[in-house]
């Protein structure tokens, strides 16, 4: 069973990075943050939980270190690419009644499903009528998304994955080559919005018709991601459309009856109240 | 109960779940090593066939429901909670995503002594540290017999690994769950 003094100063750890720090990591799903502490615990040569608590009080490089280790999810462009034709077929044809679309893209981390969005709702004939709004936890990561530049290794996975999402030209027409980097073009960004934003602590600051939010919810633990789905609900407008990860389900949710279906596999949804 | 497999896995956990008694009410959770782009369903139809249980794919916060057999979805990690799975993409461990160790260390956490891991074919050593952690936490390990397994490396690892609690034929090892589960 659960060790119950290694619980207790898991909890203490992440209490005291609330009071110290301001992030809450407190409902965070516990295996999954458990495995990224003991990564950061063996990374710093330390043996246990609270000697991580004791270095990240007195040492806020560590808890840069750490939070890191808690926020950083990577991802890759356009994953899991029948979502991206779903989007496609299913949503932008409403997205299209609008003068000007807003999209919300928080959890963006390192910026590789928002310039998959930004590319994808280009080709959809969005271009200039879209605001995409990524936003992050992570000052750092949120800067770096920013940049547009990503690896030119992960180049022949991305563009695998676009070309299978649907993407209707040459992919290597959305970048330029520099030394092992891939800089995506500027005009790109031009659409984007990137900000820190806490989906735990923070409140609404827009109302979007569509909000994309895959993979960011299966961190949070049940509650966590129920007051997490109000704040999206809240952030829609009415018949805004909330795409979550493919694996993850409004089923076990309080917010079910406020969500029609719009795709069953691809976890669409469409706020209608 | 945990199941870790990899190649050879889904003839393997077929004929598990088709050796396991109708009436076998503990929960299973499948971690087969899949491509990331797997077709989805196809395993889990396979499957179906051979067992009156309830076969489904994990999605994140599913509860665990008694006679169900829970398959961990390709290119993510499945996390065993108390009462519920969730599921992570964090980076792969030892190239597996899926891992059986990080479903296997998630589950001895939450389950201690009442879980049972079962490790069958495979091609790697995935599922050694994971079995390490269900025995540490008082749990019983059951592998199948190298010389009924498709590929050994997986099931030698274990047995390398820990003292299982069993080493026997899937339908060996379905005769003995199936009593005392």
């Amino acid at each position: 069973m659960r060790d119950a003094l290694e619980d207790l100063e898991l909890r203490l750890l992440l209490e005291g990075i609330h009071q110290r720090y301001g992030y809450d990591f407190r409902e965070y799903a516990r295996s999954s943050i458990r495995r990224r502490v003991w990564r950061r615990i063996s990374e710093e040569q330390l043996g246990t939980v609270s000697g991580l608590l004791e270095r990240v009080l007195h040492d806020p490089a560590c808890m840069d270190r750490l939070l890191g280790d808690l926020s950083v999810n990577v991802t890759t462009m356009f994953r899991d690419p029948s979502f991206f034709r779903a989007l496609r077929t299913a949503v932008v044809p409403v997205l299209r009644t609008y003068p000007f679309v807003r999209v919300w893209n928080p959890g963006c981390s390192s910026g590789e499903e928002t310039f998959s969005l930004a590319i994808a709702l280009r080709e959809a004939g969005l271009e200039g009528r879209v605001r995409i709004y990524a936003t992050d936890i992570n000052r750092d990561v949120v800067a770096a998304a920013r940049a547009g530049c990503f690896p030119l290794e992960r180049m022949r996975e991305f563009t695998a994955n676009y070309v299978a999402g649907g993407g209707t030209r040459p992919f290597s027409d959305y970048y330029e080559i520099s030394g092992d980097t891939a800089r995506f073009d500027p005009s790109l960004v031009d659409s984007l919005v990137f900000a820190q934003h806490n989906l735990v602590s923070d409140g609404e600051f827009n109302e979007f018709h569509l909000v994309v939010c895959r993979n960011v919810l299966i961190y949070f633990d049940r509650s966590l991601q129920d007051k997490v789905l109000d704040l999206l609900q809240r952030s829609l407008v009415r018949f805004g459309f909330l795409a979550l990860g493919s694996k993850e389900s409004l089923r076990f949710s309080a917010h079910a009856g406020s969500f029609d279906e719009v795709d069953g596999r691809e976890k669409i949804y469409r706020r209608t109240a | 109960m945990v199941v870790g497999t990899s190649w050879g896995g889904l003839d393997a956990v077929g004929r598990l779940l088709a050796a396991l008694p109708d009436s076998f009410g503990c929960p299973i959770v499948v971690v087969q090593h899949r491509g990331a782009g797997s077709p989805a369903g196809v395993m889990r139809t396979n499957l179906q066939r051979r067992t009156a249980l309830a076969v489904v794919d994990a999605e994140d916060k599913e509860p665990i429901a008694p006679s169900t057999v829970y398959l961990a979805p390709p290119d993510y990690h499945v996390l065993v909670e108390p009462g519920s799975l969730a599921l992570s993409l964090d980076a792969p461990v030892a190239y597996s995503r899926p891992s059986i160790d990080v479903a296997l260390e998630s589950a001895a956490e939450s389950y201690g002594p009442s879980l049972a891991a079962v490790v069958l074919t495979g091609a790697n050593a995935d599922g050694a540290a994971g079995a390490a952690a269900v025995k540490r936490a008082g749990g019983q390990v059951y592998v199948q017999h190298p010389a009924d397994a498709e590929r050994p490396e997986m099931p030698e690892a274990v047995i390398s690994a820990v003292a299982p609690d069993g080493v026997d034929t899937v339908e060996g090892l379905a005769a003995r769950l199936g009593s005392q589960r």
